[in-house]
């Protein structure tokens, strides 16, 4: 019976095997060593067994900085995928305006993400930020290193300013590859301006939608140089979210059992709400088609 | 050379040993039997044989999670019911 695969296309990847052998693979079987041993330095360990694993998931400071984190996460979703989509529509599609914008658009991108979150520091500041000196001015009490709310809102506006861009380039790559036949045949049938972004525009953003959602959930989960520059997880632990407790875990008291079964957890989480989104909208994608 | 900057013990190491040994027999399976059997289960979306063993890891790995957090640190009765669990993903999933 003749093959209908060729499995020896396999080996095309292996160099592409090692390197994540040794970027990831070597490194997160460390990780899984450490989190069933005790080490005092030196070297040396002590077997463990689950107890960190144990100690982690009925601990409040690891419950309350993965709510933080899984609430960061959708509010940021929430904002940035409709601003995204809504930029990307007004964005002009021909013209001098073009390179115009797409430039303007990716220079957020190109900043370093703790330049971002020194510009947001000292923009916040309320005795030197122009942000924080003119809130401070309109008469409101504004101060990201006293009030929770305030952090809350200062790392989320950061954010959607530095990422939104990435939502927008990507709807607009979508958008620009729609065929001007469907706007046509759209305008003859009297398609209203909802109707033609309903089921034209939406349906063929539909692919590079999934990306932006998914890169945007997965960057959002794992934050942590913009919130620890700008707040260092203040005020109180307000703006702790799951990476910044695990480097104060790990490397600020160096309980390397504890952080270690705590980046095993976070990495099950991040591994199943990636999977379970990349399913869904995959699924969904193939429903439509 | 020592492995010990890995801080190797056998229990892991027997962990890892069956994760890989999984993954060749996997590899073996689909040399014997190529296309990875698509089918359609109760998810009611197409999953490869590659798709039901990563459900079958990740699913156990969050059993031995909620085991340990709710039951308690003796794991062979969780280790009992990911096989289950398994094995049911591989038959119906």
């Amino acid at each position: 019976m003749e093959k209908t695969w060729n499995n020896k296309a396999w080996f095309m990847v292996l160099p592409v095997l090692l390197l994540v052998a040794f970027s990831a693979v070597i490194p997160l079987m460390t990780v899984v060593n450490y989190s069933v041993q005790d080490t005092f330095g030196n070297n040396e360990f002590f077997w463990a067994g689950t107890e960190w694993f144990e100690e982690v998931l009925s601990s409040s400071r690891f419950h309350d900085a993965l709510l933080r984190t899984i609430a960061f996460s959708a509010i940021i979703l929430a904002i940035e995928i409709p601003l995204g989509i809504l930029i990307a529509l007004t964005m002009p599609r021909k013209g001098w305006g073009v390179p115009v914008c797409l430039v303007l658009m990716s220079l957020p991108l190109l900043i370093p993400w703790n330049v971002v979150g020194t510009i947001w520091q000292l923009f916040g500041r309320t005795d030197i930020g122009l942000l924080g000196r003119m809130l401070t001015g309109l008469g409101i009490d504004y101060n990201y290193g006293r009030n929770p709310f305030d952090a809350w809102a200062t790392i989320i506006v950061m954010d959607v300013w530095h990422w939104t861009s990435l939502v927008v380039l990507l709807c607009y790559a979508g958008l620009v590859s729609i065929p001007e036949a469907y706007y046509q045949a759209a305008k003859i049938d009297g398609a209203s301006r909802w109707s033609v972004f309903r089921f034209i525009e939406l349906p063929k953003m539909n692919r590079v939608l999934q990306i932006a959602i998914l890169l945007r959930f997965m960057d959002s989960f794992m934050i942590y140089t913009e919130p620890f520059v700008v707040t260092g997880g203040g005020p109180g632990s307000a703006t702790t979210f799951l990476s910044i407790d695990l480097v104060k875990t790990a490397v600020g008291q160096f309980d390397l059992g504890p952080a270690a079964a705590m980046s095993i957890i976070y990495f099950m989480i991040i591994l199943l709400l990636s999977w379970v989104f990349f399913t869904v909208t995959t699924q969904a994608g193939e429903d439509r088609s | 050379m020592t492995l010990s900057w890995m801080a190797w013990t056998w229990p892991t190491a027997i962990f890892f040993i069956t994760i890989f040994a999984l993954l060749i027999g996997m590899g073996v399976w689909e040399y014997a039997v190529p296309g990875g059997s698509p089918r359609v289960g109760i998810l009611r979306f197409e999953t490869t044989r590659g798709d039901r063993l990563f459900v079958s890891l990740l699913g156990s790995a969050f059993i031995c999670l909620f085991w340990l957090g709710l039951v308690g640190p003796s794991l062979w009765w969780a280790l009992a019911l990911c096989l289950g669990y398994a094995l049911c993903v591989f038959r119906w999933v």
